[in-house]
């Protein structure tokens, strides 16, 4: 089936991305099978299997010496406890192996190689989260129309299927693209490594991650981001923070949205304020309404603040 | 439920390792797992379940330790468990945002042969 953009019956790997409607580029999915293609040649094909997203594919035999280095000192650290114990044990003799190794290290890995990509564009990258329908389109389409003097912003946005939010987000005028993970209910640095290849950076220096509407799944996988943004409406209840204390602890800012409805569903602000505080002390709060405008001046205000804090901080950017 | 595909990683990473230490038949897995972690032991154990057989570890026990919170008080400068997931010292009450532990979801050891 088509990798490019997730449509057709799922296969292995249904994530799909798209940047237009809908690309049928099917030659497309045939190359990226050279990616894998290649990775026979050596021993250590699990150490890089993913370090090659699909629209490299081209002239990659004469790239590998370059990158292979890294590959090997991956395998090694890994590999190192258990070789010493493996050397010593006798064949057939049950032993216990220490392993000592995180769980998403592959995501962890290629989600700081995302980070390194970013700081070398001088884009500001944030990681928006929420449950589904507490407004993180309809906020992300405003946020870059009212950052737009300032910042140049692009948005990758996920979704279990459809295009709908892309859509809706390409009205701001910035460039985006979708991630349709097919079942999967998180973003993992590697969908949006991929998703990469298909913006157009030149001249942004902000890009916004709009990931699946979920407070459980997302928070487990870093993507590279510089700043995870929680979102919350106040349709939701004052008590979701203490419900899932996760995704609000490793929140860098908490957005309470939809404000302009408060009153109409009995929001109690300084409960809602005392829990998102409660779990995440640290986290800069915003109250805004998308709709009416109120508080955006804020929100662009920390944000451009952020950039300008980061791009000082930069040493590449003197 | 995204332990399945938790599970999925850990046990690959758990049947390469047994594999470079020259096991043939993985015996039992140990993972770490933080109260942090967003991870439910109980989903972890049924995607375990489904996932093992046909492989080396398909008579595997899955054995999960659990990771408490830890958090760092600034103003007492001192570490100290929160067993709700809440972070509030026990001694000044001063809520920390400073996570020291409880997030760990790892693969601790196995046992082969």
């Amino acid at each position: 089936m088509c990798k490019e953009c997730g449509c057709g019956l799922p296969g292995e790997n249904p994530v799909g991305i798209s940047a237009e409607h809908h690309e049928h580029g099917h030659g497309h999915s045939h190359d990226h099978d050279h990616d894998h293609g290649h990775t026979h040649e050596h021993e250590h094909e699990h150490a890089h299997e993913h370090a090659h997203g699909p629209g490299e594919h081209h002239g990659h035999d004469h790239d590998h010496a370059h990158t292979h280095p890294h590959t090997h000192s991956h395998s090694h650290t890994h590999g190192r406890t258990e070789h010493d114990e493996g050397h010593e044990a006798v064949a057939g003799e049950r032993r216990t192996v220490e392993v000592r190794r995180a769980i998403l290290d592959k995501n962890d890995r290629l989600a700081e190689r995302n980070r390194g990509f970013f700081q070398a564009r001088g884009l500001l990258v944030l990681n928006f989260l929420s449950s589904p329908g507490s407004g993180k389109t309809t906020f992300i389409r405003e946020a870059v129309r009212a950052l737009q003097p300032k910042l140049k912003a692009g948005v990758i946005v996920g979704d279990l299927a459809t295009d709908n939010d892309a859509q809706r987000l390409r009205e701001s005028g910035a460039p985006v693209v979708q991630i349709t993970t097919g079942t999967v209910c998180h973003l993992e640095a590697e969908m949006v490594s991929r998703a990469l290849k298909r913006i157009d950076l030149n001249g942004l220096n902000l890009l916004i991650i709009e990931n699946v509407g979920n407070l459980v799944c997302p928070a487990s996988y870093d993507l590279g981001e510089d700043l995870r943004i929680v979102l919350l409406s106040v349709t939701e209840g004052e008590d979701k923070p203490l419900k899932y204390p996760p995704v609000f602890q490793l929140a860098d800012a908490v957005i309470i949205s939809k404000i302009d409805l408060a009153q109409a569903c009995g929001y109690d602000r300084e409960t809602a304020l005392a829990n998102i505080r409660r779990v995440a002390p640290k986290a800069r709060v915003f109250e805004t309404s998308a709709k009416t405008g109120e508080g955006m001046d804020a929100w662009c205000r920390f944000i451009a603040e952020q950039r300008r804090e980061r791009s000082e901080r930069d040493p590449l950017n003197v | 439920m995204h332990e399945l595909s938790i599970m999925q990683s850990a046990l690959s990473i758990a049947l390469e390792q047994a594999r470079q230490a020259g096991g043939t038949r993985v015996h039992s897995i140990r993972l770490r797992i933080g109260a942090l972690s967003g991870v439910v032991p109980d989903a972890l154990e049924f995607a375990f379940e489904a996932l093992t057989p046909g492989t080396a570890a398909a008579d595997a026990k899955l054995a999960i330790e659990h990771v408490p919170a830890r958090f760092w008080c600034a103003k007492c400068a001192r570490e100290f468990q929160a067993d709700d997931m809440f972070a509030e010292c026990p001694e000044c009450h001063t809520l920390s945002g400073e996570i020291r532990a409880g997030r760990e979801m790892e693969v601790a050891s196995l046992e082969i042969d």
